[in-house]
């Protein structure tokens, strides 16, 4: 008898076991179909709900395409001006040391215009979380190279792929902060499968929990895709980026504090 | 055993079509349906809801968070 029950009897509020976050808000996000940074919302809302410091959040949108994330999540938010999002949050900390404050960067701005703000907030400890977007390219202005763009890899600015010796190499800007002495966490996660958007999930929730007792700089990479900017359907991008990007770009944690 | 059961809920007017939520569900569940949603994308659709085992791997892994899920024990 069991066997037959209704969709009917299963839609109820009672067996509810997973919906949209009541942290982000009813706008139809501006992303393009599959973007990670859809994905990375709804977690980093996630988080903050289940935490219940939706009052207490402070968040500082970068430069680039999540340049409007204030419209998506329910939370104070501060734009901050080209890269310089991790020097507004040294600012908003120190000010208010009880509110939780991240920064939510991509590539073009954290890893380029901002890597000296970076670098310096990572090595002055400041009690932040950094969420670093990295697809590999400017995806807002239309796909040219960042410095994370891979060795051969095609954007707009480099129709036949990345030259080294021309542009220089990819920079891995989690490496370089995980050497730093004020970082406390450091890790770099994906949210392209189920499994990893769970891990980033559980990341973010850590880091958030080390703020509370002011431990020092998290930063969290997210390796992400771009369809439209890596001119591929969403579900091919996630396969492309798990074979050329996380070789270059390996998952897993850089910095573990010992409890 | 305890059976699971699950059926989920789409919000077609905030899907994109993206088809990564089919990629990451387990029983072959969703589908993108052939109809177009206002903004003209192929949104998802169940098309097996029998087969669901309320895992929450698709809205888990949707970008939009379109999906609601809902799961009883049997």
């Amino acid at each position: 008898m069991a066997d037959n029950i209704s969709v009917k009897d299963i839609i109820k509020p009672e067996n509810l076991v997973h919906k949209r976050s009541s942290v982000m808000t009813d706008n139809i996000m501006h992303y393009c179909p599959g973007c990670g940074h859809g994905t990375t919302h709804q977690i980093l809302a996630e988080v903050i709900e289940e935490m219940g410091i939706q009052q207490e959040t402070i968040g500082i949108t970068p430069v680039g395409c999540s340049v409007l994330m204030y419209n998506y999540l329910d939370i104070d938010m501060q734009e901050a001006a080209h890269g310089r999002a991790p020097a507004l949050a040294t600012a908003i900390k120190r000010l208010l040391p009880e509110k939780y404050v991240f920064t939510y960067q991509g590539d073009g701005d954290l890893a380029a215009i901002g890597t000296a703000e970076t670098i310096h907030s990572c090595n002055r400890g400041e009690n932040i979380l950094i969420i670093f977007i990295n697809n590999g390219i400017y995806g807002m202005t239309g796909g040219q190279m960042a410095p994370t763009t891979l060795e051969g890899m095609k954007s707009s600015t480099t129709p036949y792929g990345r030259d080294v010796k021309l542009m220089g190499n990819p920079l891995k800007i989690t490496d370089i902060v995980a050497t730093l002495p004020g970082t406390y966490y450091v890790t770099r996660q994906s949210v392209h499968k189920p499994g990893n958007v769970r891990k980033t999930k559980k990341a973010i929730r850590k880091a958030f929990e080390y703020q509370k007792h002011n431990k020092g700089t998290c930063f969290i990479e997210v390796v992400s895709n771009c369809p439209s900017g890596w001119k591929m359907t969403p579900v091919e991008s996630n396969k492309w980026m798990e074979e050329n990007m996380f070789p270059f770009y390996p998952l897993g944690d850089f910095k573990v504090p010992e409890e | 055993m305890a059976k699971l059961k699950g059926s989920i809920v789409f919000d077609i007017e905030k899907c994109k079509g993206c088809g990564v939520c089919v990629t990451a569900c387990p029983t072959e569940v969703i589908a993108m349906a052939s109809e177009v949603n206002s903004k003209g994308y192929n949104y998802a659709e169940a098309v097996n809801m029998d087969a669901c085992t309320g895992c929450t791997n698709c809205a888990v892994v949707c970008p939009d968070g379109v999906i609601t899920v809902y799961r009883v024990k049997i």
